[in-house]
């Protein structure tokens, strides 16, 4: 799915909408941890996260994200947007938790782009 | 251009934030860079006819009407209508032309432009320069196309950039060719922190790194970068020093230095405070990260002295900065 299509599934609002939204979204990831986003995410996921600071912008930039979406409406400040402008990723705040979230991109026939422990082993 | 967009509006801070890049260049663009500077004009002697000939020759609908370098009306193929109308082919242009005309001057921003065919209606506006003088005639397709070429140029330069930049291991012989970046990090600075990762993962892709290489050396200095902004007393610098066929990377910093350095690169081990962990660090997991991302991970620390850690990558030839100089660096730093 593409971007545009992700904000209507998550009933969710663009925060930069001067960012394209057309880039596809190959599956997701949901953390608080940055660490574990850094460790664990594989590019072009979308990023489901409780943290709202510049660094959740910064590790999406490291990290090849194709959109972050911030759980339980939350609201990133000028800074974070000005830095998601920079870089050209969509922010998206969604008005449910992160567990409904999850499940309904699930649902929608979103994989999970989190690499496992399991694979991580054989690696 | 955003479809509520209207240059008569007054702008908002909320509005600023969600400026377009196509918003701006209407402001940062001159009249004079989207202009057509060659302009047909005729003079006021002109008979009606004469000019019905040169609108038709050119496939032009209007013209200033200039007398000496002054401009003193304009005349558009309504006006002609009118005359041949009445039988007045043969009347001169002054008696037909427009006089109240409303210019624009070419040092003006290109939305002044757009305000002034927003508030007029009209179709074209004569272009005057500093001295009064006839420089140009502006249409809204003139506008149109120079905002996209404008565009396309911005498209262009980085491209010019990236392609100038994957050429210098190339373009420069030596027998050993590196490239250092250097970043001063301060403590406590999360507001910046990533930053310089985040150029080095930019200069890197410009070099022509592929997106995987770029990305694991992103990841691993964006973790270094922060170790450096949550641990260290006085910050420390990040190095990076690029080869054709190796990256390396270093952060170097003056203390406190790490008491148990296996200790800490154990998963899970972390000695953040609350602050850190709140902004999504500090789990343990940095270095474990960071080795992961690189080839060869060094970590030296003394307490009381300052820390020391080297990332390596190697590169494979086919993800060197470009296949010629991989052999030859390969064979100098073999």
């Amino acid at each position: 799915m593409n971007v545009k299509e992700l904000v209507k599934i998550v009933n969710g609002s663009v925060l930069n909408p001067e960012v394209p939204l057309t880039r596809e979204v190959k599956g997701g990831c949901g953390a608080d941890l940055m660490s574990d986003v850094l460790a664990a995410i594989q590019p072009q996921a979308v990023l489901l996260t409780g943290l709202c600071n510049p660094q959740v912008v910064r590790t999406a930039t490291m990290a090849d994200v194709a959109a972050i979406v911030f759980v339980r409406g939350k609201q990133p400040t000028p800074d974070m947007i000005a830095l998601a402008d920079e870089q050209q990723i969509p922010l998206i705040t969604a008005p449910f938790g992160m567990f409904e979230l999850c499940g309904r991109l699930y649902q929608a026939g979103l994989p999970s782009l989190e690499t496992s422990l399991m694979n991580d082993a054989t690696a | 251009m955003s479809a509520t967009f209207d240059p008569r509006r007054v702008m908002t801070d909320q509005d600023v934030k969600t400026i377009s890049r196509v918003e701006e260049l209407s402001y940062e663009l001159k009249i004079r860079d989207v202009m057509t500077a060659r302009v047909h004009t005729v003079t006021p002697q002109m008979q009606i006819v004469e000019v019905l000939d040169l609108f038709r020759e050119k496939r032009i609908s209007g013209a200033p009407v200039v007398e000496g370098a002054q401009m003193i009306g304009l005349i558009s193929l309504e006006d002609l209508i009118r005359a041949m109308r009445r039988g007045n082919g043969h009347a001169r242009v002054s008696e037909y032309m427009t006089t109240d005309v409303i210019t624009v001057r070419d040092f003006e921003p290109v939305v002044t432009g757009l305000e002034v065919f927003a508030r007029t209606g009209v179709g074209r506006l004569p272009v005057l320069d500093e001295h009064g003088r006839l420089a140009g005639i502006l249409t809204k397709g003139d506008i149109t196309s120079g905002t996209l070429r404008a565009l396309h140029e911005d498209f262009q330069a980085e491209e010019v950039r990236r392609y100038r930049a994957s050429h210098l291991f190339e373009d420069i012989v030596s027998d050993r060719t590196s490239l250092i970046l250097r970043y001063w990090i301060k403590p406590r600075d999360f507001q910046h922190g990533g930053q310089a990762s985040s150029d080095i993962k930019r200069a890197l892709l410009r070099l022509g790194a592929d997106a995987q290489l770029a990305r694991r050396c992103g990841i691993a200095v964006y973790e270094a970068e922060m170790n450096l902004i949550i641990h260290t007393t006085n910050g420390g610098i990040i190095k990076v020093e690029i080869e054709p066929g190796q990256i390396k990377m270093s952060a170097v910093d003056d203390g406190p230095g790490i008491p148990d350095v296996e200790l800490a690169q154990r998963p899970g081990w972390s000695t953040a405070t609350e602050e850190v962990r709140e902004m999504g660090f500090g789990a343990g997991m940095g270095l474990k990260n960071i080795e992961r991302c690189v080839d060869k991970m060094t970590l030296e620390s003394t307490v009381g002295a300052g820390t020391r850690l080297t990332m390596k990558i190697h590169l494979q030839p086919r993800q060197g900065f470009n296949g010629a100089s991989v052999s030859h660096s390969e064979r100098a730093t073999a």
